[in-house]
């Protein structure tokens, strides 16, 4: 009976409207979260302490040297004599970039084949590496009578730390693990909250049927979620650059798959949990896993199968793969069938067990 | 879904609103409720009196479908219980012993929610808000927040959203545990209105003044009911015979008349103690004095009526054995 199940909507809605301080979370969570990861991951990074190898020391090496130093993206400390003192160095951690110019700079910048320099950086650090690929960009210094030169500058080697990690692909996934946070959160709060409170021996009391009670107050949170989603779009897109290349509609309707896959788990959260406090601690049981093993910030290729079947049993995953391919490639949601329907799966399976384990009774 | 509530009862249907045999609940190791049987008659209040702890919550739960019962039977309403719980909510009206409308919504929206959720369609719903709004004197409270209101008018709000839809039987655990005396008088008021409508009542209470109100009563202790009847019948036919005692020195008075074997218990009202003594003690307030002159006590016995807490503390053992067994 649909005037059952607008009652309850309506009722969260107004007691939303007055909590303040759940009303800040929907708004303040996302913010501090993009603005927090967005920023230590931001490729606009100045004044980074360098050093430099020379073993040419040609005028044309010491053209380049002067050329990367004019980015502002380093500040040259001494000179380093050797290779060995450079990698000391980077390991105490006095530099961060180091660039090793070889002795045979002269030829290999005339030849075609081999990098003609080299950029170290210290890839512990994540936002160094797309610094340097940055500065890698530079081009040679030309001056009249050379010959242009068609080989790469430099060869940028990342050290401690292969994989590559950059704003653009962080901030899509982004989307997701705070939405997994606050929708899961919010709504094994919202029902256990009234299962503390009392409400809920009152309310099972009255004619309502237990779908009436659980998709009125998840449909207050759908909304919710697709603002969050419009919130971290919106400063990704306009402060950290991050590209919109496929279509919105789209974008949305993977968000609103995801967010009803996340809420469900919320309600088997709030099944489970007698307290609000138990039901935060089994919601960061669940985001842990996600955001480890989501591929939001690890590669699924250097993980152990176990780990990778884990990882299928998470909505992040699946909502990870789309939003990426959403928003970075422009996939059409068409052809994104696979994740789409293990979300899908996710949802009915979840809701199932929500169903089940939610009675209108006391034990 | 039939939004129409039943308001009459079927013709032929059984005259007890509530019959329950052998009805028993377990926590784990605990017996919450052990084997009890009740046959509450319609339009009347029913109370049950008892302890923190006897009880009264886990039995009104098991009564209005919310706990599964260990075992026994319950019938409410002509209707098998849990079974049938989904099938009665309408007609059922449950007052929580804690407050659990919504703190964070005004009276009116509580009450509005609580009409939505029963059912009510929007014409009735108004005229049903305008009625109770007028019957629980809540009209200057309208627009105020549940969780400001005082216990007295928090309480006139749950018994108003709990008889929203007019049910048939009431189940009302200990509503007047956080109210002043003005508002419990007021509240029984509403109570025998109701009843006069033909409404069955079920009340819980630790009261013993509003115990004695109820047409009939069952008296409850560790999860058994020790004593069943009128208040009235209880107290005529209490297994005692009832002295008071004025005593100076209580103290004194109390210490001497426990070594009496005929005493079966002492309890102190204020500045007297009730003395129950073996009904087959021939002229029970001369034994007492005989008693008190023995240890030097100064002190004057009446023999009274007994009361309802008489009666209490008869049907649980006289204080000596906890949770005795049942009387019959
Ligand atoms: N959900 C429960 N789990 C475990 N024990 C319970 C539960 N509910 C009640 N009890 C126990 O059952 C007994 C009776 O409780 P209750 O029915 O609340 O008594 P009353 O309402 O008369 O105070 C108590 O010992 C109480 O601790
Ligand atoms: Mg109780």
């Amino acid at each position: 009976m649909l005037l059952r199940l607008f009652a309850i909507t309506c009722k969260e809605v107004r007691q939303l409207a007055r909590d303040r301080l759940t009303f800040g979370m929907i708004v303040g969570i996302p913010l501090m979260q993009i603005l927090l990861f967005g920023y230590a991951i931001n490729f606009d990074v100045r004044d980074l302490d360098a050093a430099v190898v020379d073993e040419a020391r040609t005028s044309h090496s010491r053209a380049l040297i002067a050329d990367l130093q004019a980015t502002g993206v380093i500040v040259l400390r001494p000179p380093s004599p050797g290779l060995p003192d450079l990698r000391r160095r980077m390991e105490s951690g006095e530099i961060s970039v180091g660039i090793v110019i070889p002795h045979d700079f002269e030829r290999r910048r005339l030849g075609n084949d081999r990098a003609v320099a080299q950029i170290l950086v210290n890839g512990s650090e994540p936002m160094i590496d797309a610094v340097a690929r940055g500065l890698a960009s530079v081009p040679l210094p030309v001056r009249a009578g050379d010959y242009k030169s068609r080989t790469p500058v430099f060869e940028v080697r990342t050290e401690y730390n292969p994989e590559r990690r950059t704003a653009v692909q962080i901030v899509p996934a982004l989307i997701g693990v705070i939405l997994n946070m606050t929708m899961v959160i919010f709504t094994a709060a919202a029902i256990v909250r009234e299962r503390e409170r009392g409400n809920l021996e009152l309310l099972i009391a009255t004619p309502i049927r237990s779908w009436e009670l659980m998709a009125g107050k998840l449909i207050p949170y759908v909304l919710i979620g697709l603002i969050q989603t419009t919130l971290i779009l919106t400063v990704g897109a306009r402060i950290f650059d991050v590209p919109i290349n496929g279509s919105l509609l789209d974008l949305y309707l993977a968000a609103a798959l995801f967010i009803a896959a996340t809420l469900t788990l919320g309600l088997v959260i709030s099944t489970f949990a007698r307290t609000q406090f138990q039901a935060f601690q089994l919601s960061f049981l669940t985001l842990l896993p996600s955001i480890l093993l989501s591929g939001f910030m690890f590669p699924f290729d250097g993980m152990p199968p176990l780990a990778r079947m884990i990882a299928q049993a998470l909505p992040l995953t699946h909502f990870v793969e789309m939003i990426r391919a959403i928003l970075l490639r422009g996939a059409p949601l068409a052809a994104m069938q696979v994740p789409a329907m293990k979300l899908g799966a996710f949802l009915v399976i979840a809701l199932a067990i929500a169903t089940l384990r939610f009675h209108k009774r006391l034990d | 879904m039939n939004a129409v509530p039943q308001q009459i009862a079927p013709p032929g249907e059984v005259a007890h609103a509530i019959r329950a045999r052998g009805l028993t609940r377990r926590f784990g190791h605990v017996t919450a409720v052990d084997g009890i049987d009740l046959d509450i008659p319609r339009a009347r209040i029913y109370g049950f009196l008892g302890p923190n702890g006897s009880g009264k919550s886990t039995t009104i739960r098991m009564l209005c479908g919310l706990l599964q019962p260990s075992a026994g039977t319950v019938d409410v309403l002509g209707h098998e219980m849990p079974r049938d719980a989904e099938q009665l909510r309408t007609r059922l009206g449950y007052m929580t012993q804690k407050f659990s409308l919504w703190d964070d919504l005004t009276v009116s929206e509580n009450l509005q929610f609580m009409g939505q959720v029963f059912g009510l369609p929007a014409q009735r719903r108004r005229a049903r808000v305008a009625v109770v709004v007028q019957e629980f004197d809540l009209a200057s409270l309208f627009k105020q927040r549940a969780g400001t209101l005082s216990g007295g008018q928090r309480q006139r709000l749950a018994l108003a959203a709990a008889t929203l839809h007019e049910p048939e039987l009431l189940l009302l655990d200990e509503p007047t545990s956080a109210v002043d005396p003005q508002s419990r008088r007021d509240f029984w008021e509403s109570l025998f209105d109701l009843v006069a409508r033909g409404v069955t009542i079920l009340v819980s209470t630790h009261y013993m003044d509003e115990a004695e109100r109820c047409h009939e009563l069952a008296i409850l202790a560790s999860g058994r009911i020790v004593a069943q009847g009128p208040p009235q019948q209880l107290m005529s036919e209490i297994p005692a015979a009832v002295v008071e005692v004025e005593a100076a020195d209580t103290v004194a008075a109390r210490r001497a008349l426990v070594q009496d074997e005929s005493v079966l218990s002492v309890a102190q009202l204020g500045t007297r103690l009730h003395v129950l003594i073996d009904p087959a003690t021939p002229e029970p307030e001369n034994r007492v004095l005989q008693r008190l002159r023995a240890a030097s006590v100064a002190a004057q016995s009446t023999l009274v009526r007994a009361s309802l807490e008489d009666v209490f503390v008869a049907a649980t053992g006289f204080g000596r054995a906890a949770g005795a067994r049942p009387q019959d």
